[in-house]
């Protein structure tokens, strides 16, 4: 089964930086290349999960806090890198994206590929909007993401492309 | 005083930012001085924005309450504002309402059970090692996790936060053959609910006891999710038998249920009576236990819950895992028998017009028991708004437990127990509740003080 682009925002829009990732998805609407999946997600695992399967590619927008921090900042992560971030969770009932892709890799459910473009988040208060320097970097986000999607379509179809030509021979 | 031991736990780098609580323990002179469940999440008003809006918003509003149970508040609204109203949603209506709530059930407990509770049990320090160990257990959470999810997705609309809900009934119901797939995936999730039960029922428990008394819906012949009464088992006093059970009409749930304010917490403490009380499986079970579908009834008594037909209760916080798996277990197999029964209904929905009256409800969320009430004026502007949430209610019986596990401790044989041991206590002894803070914890930050 050939794979699929899979792009993931995650975050709460009505915690004003934290709503970035959808933000981003919501712009991606109008015109991410046919074949591409958009989603939003809460970040809960379970449900991360069941959003891709093995052969996609996978492409999550995240915010993140860092220490120490430069709001506006943008990162992209390997898969790895997000993973390492997942250090225990002291939470009651929630776990980290860093711990979502730790436990898919210990499942063998980690997608073909996977990045994070993130931006780092300052205003996490109660609310719709977003603090100047994450606006501010928005527009930059959505680039880096819609390139991000480009890529991994090439990508796929050279490896269908591949496979293809492998079978025909 | 000295101030050792101080420890911050807290998710790094890619953390989401939903609720925040803290746990604060003091130890004196070998007892505990205090336990406080500090949640500082900050107050969301919802009991305020709600007045002046209609009196159909309330399932979409609430249902903002929580990513985890956002049925029980869409659920438990529509009951309020219907009996406000003199409306009765029966019928396939209140099936299909049924069917969602278990949707829900199936989600949050299996959630809770294979990704957060079990790594307690096993030694483990996340759902990632166990997953490491237990790949097949974790792999079955997961499958009957997504059977709940595309019981919301179909009938919710969405997995978080379903928009299909509405005063009255739904916007949208579903063609029978549209539920067959649904039926597909449940039937292996039921094999798989009863094999969890048996897998949980195999972990080690510590000896523990909550002997205060229980809250749960009631309504004879059925394992109480939204129907029935507020019932309270009274005060166990250690005992695992059955004790009276006395009903709370909801008429009357403020006049016994009262919630006040406490410096160290953002969320109101409720009591009962005068007395911190538990809400949630525990209480389900003890309550309506013998009503149980008969498969979940033989996995509860081969899990060694004793028998409920016959009354038996858990008072076990650390056994709630079992508890849960039940009612997964359950609420699996009542979806199933909800779906091959269905006949869809003449319409989605049935017209609620307002009226000037008050209403309030109570169901049971994953949690616990949910209560809201309602006022309105003649045009269906909301004048009031008052929500119960299960993890408030619980709040002072998850401190006294706290209390009473770490005192058990430092009261028990062998070495003193050191931060890292009382934090690992404390911890578990939280999560044996799965509280809701937000509805979300998602920082708990201990601090031990000795003195």
């Amino acid at each position: 089964m050939t794979g699929r682009v899979v792009v993931i925002g995650v975050g709460n829009p009505f915690r004003r930086d934290d709503g970035a990732g959808p933000a981003v998805i919501e712009a991606l609407r109008a015109r991410a290349p046919e074949g591409t999946v958009l989603t939003d997600s809460d970040g809960e695992p379970g449900r991360m999960l069941g959003l891709w399967r093995r052969q996609d590619a996978v492409v999550v927008v995240e915010v993140v806090h860092a220490h120490p921090g430069q709001p506006g900042r943008l990162h992209t992560l390997t898969a790895e890198r997000a993973a390492r971030c997942a250090v225990r969770s002291a939470s009651t009932h929630a776990l980290g994206l860093g711990e979502t892709f730790a436990l898919a890799a210990a499942l063998d459910r980690m997608p073909g590929e996977l990045t994070v473009h993130a931006v780092e988040g300052e205003d996490f208060g109660l609310g719709r909007g977003f603090s100047t320097a994450v606006a501010d970097a928005l527009p930059e986000l959505i680039r880096h993401v819609a390139k991000a999607i480009d890529e991994a379509h090439d990508r796929l179809r050279r490896a269908s492309t591949l496979a293809d030509d492998r079978g025909s021979a | 005083m000295s101030h050792r031991g101080s420890r911050v736990l807290r998710l790094d780098a890619l953390a989401r930012v939903e609720g925040e609580a803290a746990l604060h323990l003091a130890v004196r002179d070998g007892t505990v001085a205090e336990a406080r469940l500090r949640i500082y999440e900050p107050p969301r008003f919802f009991e305020a924005f709600l007045v002046g809006r209609g009196h159909g918003e309330p399932p979409d509003i609430t249902s903002r309450i929580c990513g985890i149970c956002p049925v029980a508040y869409q659920t438990t609204a529509c009951q309020a504002i219907e009996r406000a109203c003199g409306v009765t949603v029966d019928g396939p209506l209140a099936q299909l309402r049924r069917l969602l709530y278990y949707g829900e059930w199936i989600e949050s407990q299996t959630l809770h059970i294979h990704l957060l509770h079990a790594p307690d049990f096993l030694g483990h320090p996340s759902a990632v090692e166990l997953a490491r160990e237990h790949r097949a257990a974790v792999e079955r959470g997961l499958r009957i996790k997504q059977a709940g999810n595309t019981i919301m997705e179909q009938l919710g609309g969405r997995a978080i936060h379903p928009i299909n809900v509405r005063v009255g009934g739904f916007y949208h119901v579903p063609a029978p053959a549209e539920l067959i797939p649904l039926a597909e995936r449940l039937r292996r999730a039921h094999d798989d609910a009863l094999e969890t039960v048996r897998w949980v029922a195999g972990f080690d428990f510590p000896d523990a006891t909550y002997d205060g008394p229980f809250l749960a819906m009631r309504d004879p012949g059925r394992y109480a999710i939204d129907s029935g009464t507020p019932a309270v088992m009274t005060a166990g006093a250690g005992s695992n038998g059955p004790a009276p059970v006395r009903a709370l009409p909801v008429e009357e749930f403020e006049r016994h249920v009262v919630e006040r304010q406490v410096p160290h917490s953002t969320a109101l403490v409720s009591e009962l009576d005068g007395h911190h009380y538990l809400t949630g499986s525990l209480a389900r079970y003890a309550v309506s236990g013998q009503w149980l579908h008969p498969s979940a009834l033989d996995a509860a008594r081969a899990a060694g819950l004793g028998d409920p037909a016959t009354g038996a209760v858990c008072r076990n916080p650390f056994r709630s895992i079992i508890v849960r798996a039940v009612e997964v277990a359950h609420a699996v197999a009542e979806a199933l028998r909800i779906i091959d029964a269905y006949e869809p209904p003449s319409r989605p929905y049935v017209e609620v017009p307002p009226c000037p009256a008050t209403g309030c409800a109570a169901t049971e969320a994953p949690r616990g028991l949910l209560y809201h009430r309602y006022a309105m004026d003649a045009d269906g502007t909301l004048t009031l708004a008052r929500i119960v949430p299960p993890t408030a209610q619980n709040q002072a019986a998850i401190e006294d437990d706290l209390r009473r596990q770490v005192q058990s401790r430092l009261d028990g044989p062998g070495e003193p127990p050191g931060d890292e041991e009382l934090t690992a206590l404390c911890e578990r002894a939280v999560r044996n509740h799965d509280p809701c803070i937000s509805c979300s914890a998602h920082f708990l930050d201990l601090t031990v003080k000795r003195g």
